[in-house]
């Protein structure tokens, strides 16, 4: 038993092989607790999918390491549940067919009750083929697969892109029912942060290959301040991820380092004020890493 | 049972508006000593709000004496905040003030500014 869920140290992958290829994940150090619900977030190309797709085993890094349950992803993969982002699944298979093929991959560890729940709640035909199924329906049969695996650790890629607001509702719920009753480590990649908020208690925030941001959400909401005041006020020893002056007013999202200035007004920015204000400010690798680990420290 | 709502624009922590929907059911006499509050587990299957967010309300209202944690059983309601009951004098006068207010042409939101101004004038400075 170990109460880490997912670390990285160093953690690289680059594709292909010449010195100029593109590294899609760069010097990723961070550490997720056990039991944690955690929002992997960043524009497209980030390397949200580079970085689930190593913890899962599929892909070898490049550079680093990163260890899943106290182990490689390798010897942790019957404890992994994974769903990719294309939810890839046999098309000519029956419902029925593709959960009883579930059974028979992970013999003795086949919850077959949940996986059969998730299915039945989206109304959804047993003998229908997945090849008929619309995207929502598909997205619904591959979490039963991963969850009726009953994993330690969930990895899921942009799970909710193909639901409509009702069965994201419902499956988010299913989801947390699943992370309260077994204290499944869940991880799951967004780029719509209003989805994930609520939700989610541990933020991973990637920007171009590289952590921007990493901690418990309650404590980088704490952390942070929104503020206003008179454009001419001076912020210098506070950490600026943001800022901008309209006419005589400065808005800005900092860190502060010890108490504001007077002049300035504010309060915590919600989670997606927050995530907004990282991507959109200048990049500062040299103080990510550092701060990243502070943060899960 | 109690069915939370959470309002997710509404700027009130999460945990806070299970806190304070948990507090407004005692005062109202909806939840009495020895009821049973949802587990966890149906909180969230609900609501897909995180577990640790309603285990922590909990440990909140267990704090203030409200409720007790009974290992393997479920969380209970341990005492009433009914001070002012459905069925109140208090409540009935209150009633009838509304009554008169909307007869006066007044709209929703003229009757919570005038109530939240009177409010204001009594209760400054308490917490809520």
């Amino acid at each position: 038993m170990t109460d880490t869920a997912l670390e990285a140290a160093g953690l690289g992958r680059r594709y292909g092989r010449r010195r100029a290829d593109r590294w899609a994940l760069r010097d990723c150090s961070f550490r997720l607790p056990a039991a944690r619900v955690c929002a992997v977030v960043g524009p497209n190309g980030a390397g949200k999918s580079t970085l689930l797709a190593l913890a899962a085993g599929l892909l070898p890094a490049t550079e680093g390491t990163v260890t899943v349950l106290g182990a490689t992803p390798a010897a942790a993969r019957h404890r992994i549940g994974y769903v990719a982002q294309a939810k890839p699944l046999y098309p000519q298979l029956s419902v029925a067919d593709t959960l009883a093929m579930g059974a028979d991959l992970n013999p003795g560890h086949w919850d077959a009750a949940t996986a059969a729940r998730v299915v039945s709640d989206g109304d959804l035909d047993p003998r229908t083929r997945v090849r008929t199924l619309s995207g929502g329906q598909r997205t619904r049969v591959a979490l039963a697969l991963a969850l009726g695996k009953r994993p330690e650790l969930l990895l899921l890629d942009e799970p909710m892109a193909d639901l409509d607001p009702l069965a994201r509702h419902e499956l988010m719920g299913t989801l947390m029912a699943q992370a309260a009753r077994h204290g499944t480590t869940i991880v799951m990649s967004s780029h719509v942060v209003a989805e994930l908020e609520g939700s989610c208690d541990h933020l991973l925030l990637l920007r171009g290959g590289r952590i921007g941001l990493a901690g418990e959400i309650d404590d980088l909401l704490a952390a942070h301040r929104r503020v206003s005041g008179p454009a001419d006020t001076v912020l210098d020893g506070h950490q600026v991820v943001e800022s901008r002056t309209t006419g005589r007013q400065l808005t800005a999202l900092l860190r502060p380092a010890g108490p504001l200035p007077a002049a300035l007004t504010g309060a915590p920015p919600t989670l997606e004020e927050l995530v907004l204000a990282h991507l959109r400010g200048p990049q500062d690798p040299a103080a990510s890493p550092a701060a990243s680990q502070k943060a899960t420290a | 049972m109690l069915a939370y709502r959470i309002d997710r624009r509404s700027g009130v922590a999460t945990y806070l508006q299970i806190v304070q929907q948990t507090r407004q059911a005692l005062r109202l006499g909806l939840l009495v000593p020895g009821d049973k509050l949802p587990t966890a587990r149906e909180v969230v299957e609900a609501t897909a709000i995180n577990p640790n967010t309603v285990l922590k309300a909990y440990r909140e209202l267990e704090r203030e004496g409200l409720v007790e944690a009974r290992r393997g059983l479920g969380t209970f309601v341990r005492r009433a905040l009914a001070t002012t009951p459905a069925d109140s004098p208090l409540r009935t006068d209150l009633d009838a003030w509304a009554a008169r207010a909307k007869a006066a042409g007044l709209g929703r939101e003229d009757v919570a500014a005038l109530f939240t101004a009177v409010l204001e004038d009594h209760f400054q400075g308490d917490p809520s």
